[in-house]
């Protein structure tokens, strides 16, 4: 016993390196897939007050490029508007629309990594939850990972357990949509049927198969494609629309019918 | 003692520095320095073994907050941290088992190796287990490369200011 005791006491250094080593291996091993990281993150009081106390102060430096965002945004959206032939009916409600838009502003970005998480200024009480979609004025952009209340962590579209159904344009093709975490302005679309008629340009939209995101909405063009291994699918190229290097306000989609939804799969 | 302190409190800074100006400096779209392990490459020699382990590991941890990695820094940071007193004594020899070597004393070369050793070691654990994927090992080595590189560069930068100053007065 003593013996034990004496070796345990002359290794304590190797002990407690091996014991914080395991503590961390099995963190991260554990937390490295989708919707699994829910300790370590920076959405958490502190470090999103520290984060939020510097955006307070960088985002005067970047204005100009997020106002001219802004106004292109408008301006496509008034030209749909005076331009449609049949104007677009406000029928609903606002309480009964499907899907509720809510505002936000990027605190922490990150894009150099292979799984890239972004912090935003809203959280549960402004009715943000899990699995609620991202998008900038651009395009699509992330979806929900974890809320606090007051912030909320989004997983990018560049992390590589990012997945999003995606389409062409005016096609009905599905394809699921990845990041291989090589170049930060490409994504990939995988599973495509090869009978699809696709073109180098095309764009490339939301699915709308799962609750996430509405239908339509923009997430690139087309780069490059070829058959993979299996020769029955295409890969596709895709470059983003989206910056996602200068990103500041977002769109956060909350879809209303979500608990109905779920309630069906289960 | 004071030397100590004054020792925290820089590597404090260095800790919050990092989190929110450094992890996005992404020079041509990729490279960050990580000036932040400044901290543990240049802790006092004369220290407590048990505890430097313990703080270079809540040191990473911080660090793993701030940049929502899943204790990948925290991992790297003890690593580095248990294993210093084996690349110091590769790199100040004699001078070390004996006690004399002191921070701000130490030769340029031997000085070079011994930092650039700690950083290259750091940074190839952190891109493995942030990249976590075999097949990407070319992706894998030239991030630890330049990124040892540009961290190296501006630790170094840091050492010739605030621990060998004695070469300005």
């Amino acid at each position: 016993m003593q013996k034990i005791i004496y070796f345990l006491i002359r290794n304590k250094n190797f002990i407690l390196f091996l014991a914080l080593l395991t503590v961390s291996l099995a963190v991260n091993f554990n937390f490295n897939e989708y919707n699994r990281s829910k300790i370590m993150n920076s959405s958490n009081f502190i470090i999103s007050s520290l984060y939020e106390v510097k955006f307070s102060v960088t985002k005067y430096l970047n204005l100009e490029y997020q106002n001219k965002l802004l106004i292109d945004e408008n301006l496509k959206l008034k030209e749909i508007i005076y331009n449609s032939k049949n104007p677009i009916e406000i029928s609903k409600k606002i309480e009964e629309m499907d899907f509720d838009f809510i505002a936000s502003s990027v605190i922490k970005n990150s894009y150099t990594k292979t799984k890239n998480y972004i912090t935003i200024d809203k959280g549960l009480i402004d009715n943000i939850t899990i699995d609620n979609g991202v998008i900038s004025s651009n395009g699509v952009v992330g979806i929900i990972d974890k809320s606090t209340s007051n912030y909320s962590r989004v997983i990018s579209i560049l992390n590589e357990n990012f997945m999003l159904n995606a389409k062409l344009k005016n096609s009905n093709s599905f394809g699921v949509l990845s990041w291989n975490g090589r170049n930060i302005n490409k994504v990939q679309l995988k599973d495509l049927p090869k009978q699809v008629d696709i073109k180098i340009g095309d764009t490339i939209v939301t699915g709308g198969n799962s609750f996430i995101f509405p239908k339509d909405i923009l997430i690139g063009y087309v780069d490059s494609y070829k058959l993979d291994n299996s020769e029955n699918y295409l890969e596709v190229e895709i470059i983003l629309s989206t910056d996602m290097t200068n990103i500041e306000n977002l769109y956060i989609i909350r879809n209303n019918n979500i608990f109905e939804l779920n309630s069906l799969d289960e | 003692m004071n030397n100590f302190f004054s020792h925290t409190f820089f590597g404090l800074i260095f800790l919050i520095f990092q989190g929110l100006f450094l992890n996005n400096v992404n020079l041509f779209e990729w490279l960050n320095p990580f000036l932040y392990i400044y901290f543990i490459v240049y802790y006092p020699l004369k220290n407590n073994r048990i505890i430097f382990i313990l703080i270079s590991f809540l040191y990473g941890l911080i660090q793993d907050f701030f940049s929502d990695t899943h204790a990948i820094h925290s991992a790297a940071c003890l690593i580095i941290a248990y294993f210093r007193p084996v690349f110091l004594k590769l790199y100040f020899g004699m001078a070390y088992e004996h006690q004399v070597v002191k921070f701000n004393s130490v030769e340029l070369n031997q000085n070079i190796f011994y930092l650039f050793t700690l950083t290259f070691v750091h940074h190839l654990i952190i891109f493995c287990l942030e990249v976590f994927d075999f097949g990407k090992i070319l992706l894998i080595l030239k991030n630890t490369f330049f990124n040892s590189l540009f961290t190296f560069f501006i630790v170094y930068i840091f050492y010739e200011f605030l621990i060998n100053k004695n070469k300005f007065s």
